[in-house]
C-alpha cells in the first residue's frame, strides 16, 4: 500500500457502546487488521502506548470489545513544542459470528499491537473436498 | 442531445472514490481542522527542555532493530518499515487499516545537535528520541551592567 495516501492521523471515536465513559480523556478508534486463516480468524490492532495489563478484551453475546488504556503523561522539565497527534486510549467493537468457539480466543500484546486469535468452532471448519480427474 | 454527460459515459462505480474524496473534503470543511497538516508519515510530537528535545511517534509494532535514526546537523531523520507482515497462502483479509510499507521522517530542530548524545527508545509501541543540544551553540547568558 502506498503510504502517502494514507491518512495518518487517528480517528477520534464516537460512542461506540452509546454509554458514558467514567473517565475523561480522548477516546481513539484503533487501526485493524483482520484476517482469516484456514482455522482461525485473527484480528491485529495498533495501540501504540498500550501493554498487556492496560488492555481489555471482552464477548457478550456476539460483540466483541477491545479496549487499551494509556497513560498520558509528560516528561520532566519539558513542554510540549509541537504537536500532530493526541494521546487517549482506544475502542472498538466487532460483531463476530457464531461460527468462532468462544472458549478458545487467545491474546497478547507486543510492541503495541494486540492480536486476537479467534479459533473457529468445530463444526464450521471447512472440509477439504479434494477433486478427482475423471 | 449531444451531452457526454456523467450518466452517459461513466460507470456509476466510477463515481464511488470520487463521492468518497468529495465527502472527506466536506468533513474538512466543516469540522474547521486541516486534516493536511498531519499527512506527513510518522507524525510527531515534540517536547521542549531546557538543554534538549524529545521527539516521539507511535510506531506501533515495528522492528525497533530495524529502525534507522541519522542525525546531522539540526537535522533528526528516522525511517524504517511497517510491521505488518504479508499473509501467508490461504489466508485472507477481512480488513486491512494497519499502515504497512516504508516510512520516513525528516525533522528540523532549532538547534544543532549533539550526536553523540542521542538516546533512543522504543516502548510499548512508542518510539522516543531525545536530542540534547551541542554544548558550543547553547544560548549565552549576558549581564546586563547598571550604571
Amino acid at each position: 500500500m502506498d503510504n502517502k495516501d494514507m491518512d495518518t492521523q487517528k480517528q477520534p471515536a464516537g460512542n461506540t457502546l452509546e454509554t458514558e465513559r467514567t473517565k475523561t480523556g480522548k477516546v481513539f478508534v484503533p487501526r485493524v487488521d483482520i484476517y482469516e486463516t484456514q482455522d482461525s480468524i485473527v484480528l491485529t490492532a495498533d495501540m501504540p502506548g498500550v501493554d498487556e495489563k492496560a488492555v481489555d478484551i471482552t464477548l457478550e453475546k456476539n460483540v466483541l470489545t477491545i479496549t487499551g488504556s494509556v497513560a498520558v503523561t509528560g516528561f520532566e522539565g519539558h513542554a510540549m513544542a509541537y504537536s500532530e497527534y493526541d494521546v487517549g486510549d482506544f475502542e472498538r467493537a466487532f460483531t463476530i459470528s457464531d461460527e468462532v468457539d468462544r472458549d478458545k480466543i487467545e491474546a497478547t500484546v507486543k510492541n503495541g499491537v494486540l492480536r486476537v486469535i479467534l479459533h473457529k468452532a468445530e463444526k464450521v471448519k471447512a472440509r477439504k473436498i479434494a477433486i478427482t480427474a475423471a | 442531445m449531444n451531452s457526454s454527460g456523467l450518466w452517459r459515459t461513466g460507470n456509476i462505480v466510477d463515481l464511488f472514490p470520487e463521492m468518497q474524496r468529495l465527502q472527506r473534503d466536506m468533513n474538512r470543511l466543516f469540522t474547521g481542522i486541516p486534516r493536511a497538516v498531519g499527512q506527513e508519515n510518522p507524525a510527531i510530537n515534540v517536547w521542549s527542555g531546557e538543554n534538549d528535545y524529545i521527539v516521539t511517534a507511535e510506531l506501533a509494532g515495528i522492528d525497533p532493530h530495524k529502525l534507522d535514526i541519522s542525525v546531522k546537523g539540526d537535522g533528526l531523520t528516522f525511517s524504517g518499515n511497517h510491521g505488518v507482515e504479508p499473509l501467508k497462502e490461504g489466508e485472507t483479509y477481512h480488513r486491512q487499516e494497519r499502515a504497512s510499507g516504508r516510512f520516513s521522517r525528516t525533522v528540523q530542530l532549532p538547534f544543532q545537535i549533539d550526536s553523540e548524545k542521542v538516546t533512543a527508545k522504543y516502548e510499548k509501541g512508542v518510539l522516543r528520541m531525545t536530542l540534547p543540544r551541542l554544548k558550543s551553540d547553547k544560548p549565552r547568558k549576558i549581564s546586563i551592567k547598571a550604571e
